[in-house]
C-alpha cells in the first residue's frame, strides 16, 4: 500500500482496503464534498461512551491466498466427507449434474435480490412460476409457494397454517415422522400440542394430522388410508421426499390439504446441513393462508406476458403482526437448483431416479440383513430406497464402518441405524459395505 | 437479446425428450416398486415435467439470467439491504468438496474441519456484538428474529414472569418485526418513531409489568444512528423488559459500536448483508441469533462444545444438546453451513481493522452521493446519514410524478432502483444504500442517473411515467396479478 502522509492518514485516509475501490484521491473529493475532515467524523452521532476506537480482535486482514489456506485446511479436516455414502435420515447423497452446477454459478441469479423491480427481475420471478408449477405437479395440488427455508420448518408453517384455519389446537403425526422434525413443530407450536396420532384423545381438538412419506425409517405410508381415518375437520399434512415422486403417488390426489417437504434430495448438495429448500402446496380454500413468497402470472404495460410477486396481502411488510408468517426469504436460489435439476431429470428420468435407488436399496438391504447380528427393524413393511438396521451397538459400528471407508446412518438409537441408497452408490459399493459390516459385526 | 421473450420451460417440452444420463440398474433380481408397494401408493399420471435436453436447459435458463439486474451486472442501491460485493473467493471455498460433500449426519470427530469453522464464526460474531453466545441455526434474519423472540418468551417464563405478552416495535421497523414477535406468541404493540428515534413517552406508557421486549433496529430504517437508544434501553430495563437489536443495518456501525455495549440483550444478523453472502435472488441467506450471557441457556440446540485437553495439540469440538431451558430447535440440523463458510470467510478477509473500513466508506458513500443529489432530489432528514438515507420523492409531486416513475425510470439507465415506500413513516420515500463496494465513479454516474431523469420530467414527464421502456418487460400490473391469480402453468 502506498505511504501517506500524516495528514492523510488522521483523515482516515490510510485504511485497509480489502473490497474496498476508493483510491486516496477518490476519498479526498468526498470528504471534501460532505464537508467533513475525517470519516470518523461521520460517527459522531454515535455516542462516545459505545463508540469503539479500533477495530474488534478477530486477526488481522488475510490475502486471498492465505484465506484460501486458511480454510482449506478447514474443509480438509472433515474426513467423513471422503467416505463412500450411505447415510440418510432425510438427506441424501445425489449426484448433480454439471450442467446444473455451471448455471447455477451464474451471477445474475446469484447476487440478484428478492424481484421488488419485476422489470429487472423477469428472469428470478420466470424461474419462480416453472418451480411452483413443478412443486405443484408433484404434489398433485392446485398452488405451491415460491419456497421457504427447509423442510422441517415448511412442516411447522403447515401446521401453523392448519392452526389458523380450524382454529383447533392440537398437531398429530403419524409414527415414523422424522425426529428432529418434532423437536421444529414442538418450538414453533407455542404451546399447542404435538401429539403422536396414537395418543389423539380429543378429536375435536385436532387441527392436522401429518404423515411423512417415506417416512423416517424409509417406509412407504398408505397414506390415502390414514388421511381418510384422521378426525373429522382436520387438515392433512403430507411431508414428502420429491425424489420419490416419480414413483409414488402425488399426495394431493391422495387427500392432502397440503404437501411440504425437503428439496434437498432434488438438486442441492450436502453441504453438511444446508442451505436447503423447504416447499409447500397446498389445495385451493387454503391459498389466502400460504407463507412467504408467492410468484404470479401477469401483463406488462405492452400486454406482454410479465411475472410478478403476488397476493401480498398475506405478508409482513404489508400486514405485519397479523401476516401469516414472517417469512420473506424462498430460498430462491435453491429453488433455482431443484427446476433446473428437475427440468434434466423431467418426468421419465424422475421415474427412473426412484426406480434406481428403489432396486439398489432393495439389493442393499437383502445383502446387509442376511449378515448374522444384522436384522431390519421393520421386515414387513414396504419401503424406498432407506431402511432401518438393527445391528447390536450402532454408535460403534457407524464408526467402525467410517475405519473402513463407508458412512452409514444416523443412529436411531443405541442399537438401530439408518442405510440410505442413491444413484450414486453401485453394486460394488453395496457389497464393499455388505463385506465391512460383516467384518465389523464378526470382529464386535 | 435479453429483451426478448423467453418461453416457459414447459413450452418447450417435447414428449420424449430427455436430458437424462442416469446409470443402468446393476444389481441382480432388480426389485420394480410394482411389486413391492402397494398399488394405492403409486403414481398413475407422471408429474407434467418439462421434457427437454440438456442444451434445451442450458440455453433457457442462460437467457433468463439476462433478464435480471444483479450486483455483478450493476449498482444496486436497494436500501435495507446491504447489496455490496459478493466475493467470488468466498464461493468458490463453499464448493470445497469437504463442506459441500459432508453428510449433516457424519460423526463430530470426522467433521472436526467445520466444527472448528462453526466455533471460530460463533467466537467471531460475539467480538463484533458483544454478546456472549451465537446460534448460527436461523436460516434468515426473520428466522432469527422469531428464535430471538422465542428467547425472550423463554426467559419470562423460566422466571415465573407470564404476563410480560407485550412486544413493542417502532412504525418505522422493518415488517418482520411485528410478524415474528406475534409468531411467537406475543402481543404487538406499535408506537410512533422518527429520525430521532422512538417516541419515549409512547415507550414509557408501555413500559410496565407486562413489557416482554422492545425491538429496535440502530442505525433505524430512515438512516439515523438513535443516540436515544441508550435512554429507551433504560426505560425498558427498569421495566423488567428484554431489548432486541435488530442487525438488519449492522454494516453502518460493524467496527464501530457493539449492540450489547448499546444495552441491547438479543440480536440477530443478517450475514446476507453486513457479511457479504450472496443474496440470491431472495435466499439463502442466514440470521444467526446472539445473547448476553445469562440468555445462553435459552438458545436453540444442539449447542457447539469446545474440548481443550492437556497434552491435546489441537482443540476438539463436538454437538451437544441444549439443557431443559432452551427454546428447542428452530430448523433441522445446524444452520445454512455453506452461507455461514461464506460469512466466516469474508470476516477473516477483512479483518478487525478492515471491518471498521466497511463501515466507514459505507457511511461515506451514503453521505456523498446523499450530497451528490441534494440539489435535485433532497434528503427527508437533513443531517448526516449513516450507511443509507432516504430522498424525499415528493419533489416529484409538482411534475404529476411519483417516487415509483423515478424507480422506473433509473432502471432504464441500468441501475437498480432504491427502496421505495419504505419505511412507512416517510411518504414517498426513496431509500438509498449505495453500500463500500461501489466507486466513487459508480456513485457519480448514478447521481447524474438522478438529475438525467428529473430534468427530463420537467421537460417531459409522461415520458417518464412510462418508463421503463429498455428493460425486459415493462410496467408489470400487479393489479391483476392479485386479482385473477395465476400461479401455475396450465397447458392449453
Amino acid at each position: 500500500m502506498q505511504r501517506l502522509g500524516a495528514e492523510a492518514e488522521g483523515r482516515g485516509l490510510a485504511e485497509p482496503r480489502g473490497y474496498l475501490p476508493h483510491t486516496t484521491g477518490d476519498l479526498a473529493v468526498m470528504l471534501d464534498k460532505i464537508g467533513v475532515p475525517s470519516i470518523d467524523t461521520l460517527f459522531a452521532q454515535i455516542p462516545v461512551e459505545v463508540r469503539l476506537t479500533s477495530g474488534p480482535a478477530i486477526g488481522a486482514a488475510l490475502d486471498e491466498q492465505g484465506l484460501a489456506r486458511l480454510i482449506g485446511a478447514m474443509a480438509s479436516a472433515n474426513a467423513a466427507s471422503d467416505l463412500v455414502c450411505f447415510a440418510g435420515g432425510g438427506y441424501y447423497d445425489r449426484y448433480l449434474p454439471a450442467a446444473q452446477q455451471a448455471l447455477l454459478a451464474r451471477g445474475e441469479f446469484v447476487t440478484a435480490y428478492t424481484p421488488y423491480q419485476p422489470e429487472v427481475s423477469q428472469g428470478t420471478l420466470q424461474v419462480t412460476f416453472e418451480f411452483q408449477t413443478m412443486i405443484a405437479e408433484l404434489c398433485g395440488l392446485p398452488t405451491a409457494t415460491a419456497g421457504l427455508y427447509d423442510g422441517s420448518t415448511a412442516l411447522a408453517e403447515a401446521a401453523g397454517m392448519a392452526r389458523a384455519a380450524t382454529g383447533r389446537p392440537v398437531v398429530a403425526y403419524a409414527p415414523g415422522l422424522h425426529p428432529e422434525w418434532i423437536e421444529v413443530l414442538t418450538t414453533h407450536g407455542r404451546g399447542g400440542g404435538i401429539v403422536p396420532l396414537e395418543q389423539v384423545a380429543a378429536s375435536a381438538e385436532i387441527a392436522a394430522v401429518i404423515v411423512q412419506q417415506p417416512d423416517y425409517f424409509g417406509r412407504v405410508r398408505d397414506i390415502g388410508r390414514l388421511f381418510r381415518e384422521r378426525p373429522e375437520g382436520a387438515i392433512a399434512i403430507a411431508a414428502v421426499d420429491p425424489a420419490t415422486l416419480g414413483v409414488l403417488e402425488a399426495p394431493g390426489l391422495l387427500g392432502a390439504d397440503i404437501v411440504v417437504g425437503e428439496g434437498q434430495s432434488v438438486g442441492l448438495p450436502l453441504g453438511y446441513g444446508g442451505p436447503y429448500l423447504g416447499f409447500m402446496a397446498a389445495a385451493g380454500p387454503l391459498l389466502r393462508r400460504l407463507p412467504g413468497r408467492i410468484c404470479g402470472q401477469t401483463r406488462d404495460s405492452a400486454g406482454r406476458r410479465a411475472f410478478v410477486l403476488t397476493l401480498q396481502a398475506r405478508e409482513q411488510h404489508i400486514r405485519r403482526a397479523r401476516a401469516t408468517s414472517n417469512v420473506c426469504t424462498n430460498e430462491a436460489l435453491c429453488a433455482l437448483a431443484v427446476t433446473i435439476y428437475l427440468s434434466l431429470l423431467g418426468p421419465v428420468g424422475l421415474r427412473r431416479l426412484g426406480e434406481l435407488c428403489f432396486a439398489r436399496a432393495h439389493y442393499a438391504a437383502e445383502r446387509l440383513s442376511a449378515i448374522p447380528g444384522v436384522e431390519r427393524v421393520y421386515p414387513d413393511d414396504p419401503f424406498f430406497a432407506e431402511f432401518a438396521l438393527r445391528v447390536g451397538d450402532a454408535p460403534a459400528v457407524i464408526d467402525a464402518l467410517a475405519a473402513r471407508g463407508y458412512l452409514v446412518g444416523p443412529a436411531v438409537d443405541r442399537e438401530r441405524l439408518l442405510v440410505a441408497v442413491t444413484e450414486k452408490r453401485d453394486r460394488a459399493d453395496i457389497d464393499g459395505l455388505a463385506a465391512a459390516l460383516r467384518e465389523v459385526i464378526a470382529g464386535a | 437479446m435479453p429483451d426478448a421473450p423467453e418461453p416457459l420451460v414447459f413450452e418447450l417440452s417435447q414428449p420424449g425428450r430427455t436430458a437424462l444420463r442416469l446409470p443402468e440398474i446393476d444389481v441382480p433380481d432388480a426389485a420394480v416398486p410394482a411389486a413391492h408397494l402397494p398399488a394405492a401408493t403409486l403414481r398413475r399420471d407422471p408429474p407434467a415435467l418439462p421434457e427437454v435436453s440438456e442444451l434445451d436447459v442450458v440455453r433457457h435458463y442462460t437467457r433468463l439470467s439476462r433478464k435480471n439486474h444483479a450486483i455483478d451486472t450493476g449498482v444496486y442501491p436497494l436500501g435495507s439491504c446491504t447489496m455490496k460485493y459478493n466475493p467470488k473467493i468466498n464461493d468458490a471455498l463453499a464448493a470445497l468438496p469437504g463442506f459441500a460433500h459432508l453428510h449433516p449426519y457424519s460423526p463430530d470427530h470426522l467433521a472436526q474441519g467445520v466444527l472448528h469453522l462453526l466455533w471460530e464464526l460463533e467466537q467471531a460474531l460475539c467480538a463484533l456484538t458483544g454478546m456472549s453466545a451465537f446460534s448460527l441455526q436461523p436460516a434468515a434474519g426473520a428466522h432469527g428474529e422469531l428464535a430471538g423472540m422465542l428467547i425472550a418468551a423463554q426467559y419470562h417464563r423460566v422466571r415465573g414472569d407470564s404476563a410480560r405478552r407485550t412486544v413493542v416495535v417502532p412504525t418505522a421497523a422493518h415488517g418482520t418485526n411485528p410478524a415474528s414477535a406475534a409468531m411467537a406468541g406475543f402481543d404487538v404493540v406499535e408506537i410512533p418513531s422518527g429520525a430521532d428515534g422512538v417516541d419515549l413517552d409512547a415507550l414509557r406508557a408501555h413500559a410496565d409489568a407486562t413489557l416482554a421486549a422492545l425491538m429496535l433496529t440502530n442505525p433505524n430504517t430512515v438512516g439515523m444512528f438513535e443516540a436515544r437508544a441508550a435512554v429507551a434501553a433504560r426505560i425498558v430495563h427498569e421495566a423488567g423488559g428484554l431489548l432486541y437489536y435488530d442487525g438488519a443495518n449492522l454494516n453502518a456501525i460493524v467496527g464501530r459500536a457493539r449492540p450489547a455495549d448499546m444495552g441491547f440483550d438479543i440480536c440477530h444478523l443478517n450475514l446476507h448483508k453486513t457479511f457479504s453472502t450472496p443474496h440470491g435472488m431472495g435466499g439463502p441467506g442466514a440470521g444467526p441469533v446472539g445473547v448476553r450471557a445469562d440468555l445462553a441457556r435459552h438458545l436453540p440446540g444442539p449447542r457447539l462444545r469446545r474440548f481443550d485437553r492437556p497434552g491435546e495439540r489441537a482443540p476438539r469440538f463436538a454437538w451437544e444438546p441444549a439443557g431443559p431451558e432452551g427454546i428447542g430447535r428452530v430448523r433441522a440440523l445446524y444452520g445454512n453451513f455453506l452461507v455461514l463458510v461464506r460469512a466466516y470467510a469474508y470476516i477473516r478477509a477483512c479483518g478487525g481493522e478492515g471491518l471498521r473500513a466497511v463501515s466507514g466508506h459505507a457511511v461515506l458513500n451514503a453521505n456523498y452521493l446523499m450530497e451528490l443529489l441534494r440539489p435535485i432530489l433532497p434528503p427527508a432528514y437533513d443531517r448526516r446519514c449513516m450507511h443509507e438515507f432516504i430522498a424525499d420523492g415528493r419533489v416529484l409531486r409538482p411534475l404529476g410524478l411519483r417516487a415509483l416513475d423515478l424507480c422506473k425510470a433509473l432502471l432504464d439507465r441500468g441501475f437498480h432502483a432504491p427502496t421505495m415506500y419504505f419505511p412507512l413513516i416517510v411518504e414517498e420515500a426513496l431509500m438509498f444504500e449505495p453500500t463500500e463496494t461501489e466507486s466513487r465513479q459508480a456513485i457519480e454516474a448514478l447521481a447524474r442517473a438522478v438529475a438525467d431523469i428529473m430534468a427530463e420530467a420537467a421537460r417531459d414527464a409522461e415520458a417518464v411515467r412510462e418508463a421503463p421502456r429498455h428493460t425486459p418487460v415493462g410496467r408489470v400490473d400487479e393489479a391483476t396479478a392479485a386479482r385473477r391469480p395465476v400461479l401455475r402453468y396450465t397447458p392449453r
